[in-house]
């Protein structure tokens, strides 16, 4: 192995400007209608029902996904336009996001027809919410240690055990887990994993909220009692989990939402610092941007390696690594940037509010989805050096 | 890269290759090899790649010419290729014709000023000349006008960059230059920085990629504790950070240089391409070579080892054409005068 990377030049194709502008009309709309606020922060966590169902009628959930399940068949650049819009305006996209960004992917390459038939359009309408049941108490970064446990029965599995901090779980009608359903071997200690659709609304499944530290509730326990999988929501091979998570991952790491989480706050500096800022301050923005800039660009690579068919696993990795460390820095630097600005009226109130909010949810973006350090590992590995 | 860029850089790194191996460069007595690899770069059209074949160059496209560079900046040689190949660039944007033998360009700081007098001469200092002391001629831009000046008529310092290359202050006391024509629209001292800019860029993005490259074969190789160092997670996790520079200056360079080799004018997309690329490839190479450094250890610290041909040249780029902390604060009153409002849309329209 080389330890030799590739970003290849990629500019958004032209069919992307006229899709922008038209992304940018609903969304101002949206917010003319009062929806949703793009200046408080608060409101890109949140979810509604109706904006969902919007967003879906306007063919911009699943959009890439075939005709006959509901989608556009448009290209991943195409899907990134709308993804950075939304990100950038603050919409509330929570209820569809993880649906089409990573669970309706996964339905597509593993589920029966019937099944993709039944929710991969529901998910285009913008009607249903999904969950990544992950993690447990005992497994976090070490994904292959969960026990959770898969029993086969007449006709399908039962589940007992416990996902925990499973973001949306309160709010979700399906969410893809992986349950163990045999012991790892002495070999390979990630066998025994399987990957199922759930149900939500199936009996022997209670959510309990967990509360995060800024008094949001996101997360969840989810404690499963002897419930009842059908054998056609097993996706993919019974044991075999670990062989799945390939090309997806790329998707999952590289897109505009690992950096523009934070955003609202860079935003927030450049409306709070006028247009004559001091030399510091300038400065300071002007690093941002860059950094900005580059990040965009280096997603936009990735995105676009993707839809030509290629697996830049490391670069996206990469992208998700210096994205989320660069997001959850932002808003101590804006808050450094942004020290001596006069006080006018009212100019530095929207700030504050931003950067209260940014500052408190800043630790969990290099959190979820894998941490830094995991991060670093897949880097390395892919670099040649375990 | 184009088709042609990546034929224009297999050559070019096929001479390094055979004729500019840091290690033997490293090794050398003398310069010898400096004008063997000169010899070799000139025979095959580079030096001059970015001027017209009816004005002595061959003609090559702009991105072949940041190709070219990608490639020097891997080999990290001291020969003054970018910046011949920078006047080559503003002698034939003004339909001056380009001499033989090595150029630079003055100024080489965005503060600095030339002005053409009444009677034709030239007057002013530029400071940091890059290798104006190994060139027989700059090339100028004073004012809205392009000169070609013989470097004899200058007065000189002896200045050196961190890597111990000429870096010279070049005074102007009235200096009769060779030919002069009147830049095109468009061409002026801050359009000519942001095209230094780019091309620091992409060498340091070259060399970068190098470094990346040599400090994961020696972490593999390097035994401590009865293992590669690579097995340490600690050092592991100091690569995947420097995989995260390279990576970062990489694209922006080679952004940057697109856009400008796409371009008609250098609008607001080229400023921010431009100023980004310098800005986050300074950062980069401050970042990596510290990191490279690190996991080197003493034997990185020595003349002997040719990891400083890299470190110290890419950290001395980040002084040419204004450097990182100049560009960061144009880049962020830039961004100021627009107003929050039209802040992103900057940003995705590159
Ligand atoms: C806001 C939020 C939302 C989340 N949503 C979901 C969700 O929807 N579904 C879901 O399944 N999970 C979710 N998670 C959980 C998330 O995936 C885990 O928190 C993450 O994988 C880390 O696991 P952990 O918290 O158990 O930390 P641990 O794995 O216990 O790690 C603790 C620390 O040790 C480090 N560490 C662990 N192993 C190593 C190693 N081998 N080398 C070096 N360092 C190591 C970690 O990097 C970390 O710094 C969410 C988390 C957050 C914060």
């Amino acid at each position: 192995m080389t330890a030799s990377l590739a970003f290849d030049q990629i500019r958004l194709p032209p069919e992307c400007d006229e899709l922008r502008r038209e992304v940018r009309a609903f969304l101002i709309a949206e917010i003319a209608a009062g929806t949703f606020d793009p200046h408080h922060p608060g409101h890109g966590d949140a979810h509604s029902k109706e904006f969902s169902r919007r967003v879906g009628a306007k063919g911009w959930i699943g959009m890439t996904w075939p005709k006959k399940y509901g989608g556009r068949e448009r290209n991943f650049l195409e899907r990134y336009v709308v993804t950075e819009e939304f990100r950038v305006a603050n919409a509330p996209v929570r209820l569809h996001f993880v649906a089409d960004r990573q669970s309706g992917p996964i339905l597509i390459k593993y589920a029966p027809e019937h099944v993709k038939m039944d929710i991969l359009p529901r998910i285009c309408a913008g009607e249903v919410c999904f969950a990544i049941g992950m993690s447990e108490p005992g497994s976090g970064s070490d994904l292959f240690a969960a026990k959770t446990k898969a029993t086969k029965t007449k006709g399908g599995w039962l589940i007992n055990g416990t996902k925990i901090w499973t973001s949306n779980a309160h709010i979700a009608d399906y969410m893809l887990a992986l349950f163990r359903t045999s012991p790892p071997t002495k070999e390979n200690r990630r066998h025994g994993l399987t990957q199922f659709l759930v149900d939500m609304k199936t009996p022997g499944i209670k959510v309990n909220p967990v509360y995060q530290l800024t008094g949001a509730h996101d997360f969840n326990e989810v404690v499963f009692e002897d419930a009842f999988m059908p054998d056609d929501h097993v996706l993919g091979e019974i044991d075999g989990a670990w062989k799945q998570a390939t090309s997806e991952l790329a998707y999952e790491r590289s897109g505009p939402e690992r950096f523009l989480e934070t955003f609202y706050v860079l935003s927030g500096l450049v409306r709070a610092l006028g247009d004559k800022p001091d030399i510091r301050s300038a400065e300071g923005l002007g690093r941002l941007v860059a950094q900005l800039h580059t990040l965009r660009r280096m997603s936009v690579s990735v995105n676009g390696m993707l839809q030509a068919g290629k697996e830049p696993v490391v670069e996206g990795s990469i992208v998700k690594d210096m994205g989320t460390v660069w997001e959850q820095k932002l808003p101590n630097r804006v808050r450094e940037l942004a020290a001596f600005i006069e006080e006018e009226e009212g100019n530095r109130a929207t700030l504050e509010e931003q950067l209260r909010f940014a500052t408190m949810i800043a630790p969990k973006l290099t959190i979820q989805g894998g941490t830094t350090e995991v991060l670093r590992g897949i880097i390395a590995r892919g670099l040649g050096l375990r | 890269m184009s088709e042609s860029g990546s034929i224009v850089a297999e050559t070019a790194a096929r001479i390094f290759a055979d004729l500019a191996d840091p290690q033997e460069v490293n090794r050398a007595r003398d310069g010898a090899w400096k004008g063997r690899l000169w010899q070799a770069l000139a025979d095959a059209g580079l030096t001059l790649a970015w001027v017209p074949e009816e004005n002595g160059g061959s003609g090559a496209e702009l991105a072949d010419g940041f190709a070219i560079l990608g490639v020097a900046g891997r080999y990290a040689a001291a020969v003054p290729l970018a910046e011949t190949l920078l006047a080559g660039w503003l002698l034939s944007r003004a339909g001056l014709r380009a001499p033989e033998g090595a150029m630079s360009l003055a100024p080489a700081r965005p503060e600095d000023r030339l002005v053409l007098n009444a009677d034709g001469t030239l007057s002013g200092q530029a400071r940091g000349v890059p290798f104006a002391k190994e060139a027989r001629h700059l090339a100028a831009l004073a004012g809205s006008s392009v000169a070609l000046v013989e470097t004899a008529a200058c007065r000189l310092n002896e200045g050196v960059s961190l890597a111990g290359e000429p870096s010279n202050t070049v005074t102007f006391d009235s200096v009769k230059p060779v030919a002069v024509a009147p830049a095109p629209a468009g061409l002026n001292q801050p359009a000519l920085m942001l095209m230094g800019c780019v091309v620091r860029s992409v060498e340091t993005a070259g060399a970068l990629e190098a470094i990346l490259e040599m400090t994961v074969r020696y972490a593999n190789e390097r035994v401590a504790f009865e293992r590669p160092i690579a097995k340490f997670q600690a050092v592991q996790h100091n690569l995947a950070r420097l995989a995260g520079e390279v990576s970062a200056a990489m694209t922006a360079a080679y952004s940057a240089a697109d856009a400008i080799a796409r371009a008609d004018t250098f609008d607001d997309v080229i400023f921010l391409e431009a100023t980004a690329a310098k800005i986050r490839s300074a950062e980069a190479a401050q970042e990596g070579a510290a990191i490279a450094h690190q996991v080197h250890g003493a034997i990185g610290f020595t003349n002997e080892h040719i990891l400083h041909r890299y470190t110290l040249r890419m950290l001395s780029w980040r002084d040419d054409f204004g450097n990182e902390s100049y560009w960061a604060a144009a880049l962020g009153n830039h961004v100021a005068a627009r107003g929050a409002d039209e802040f992103w849309p900057l940003v995705a329209a590159c």
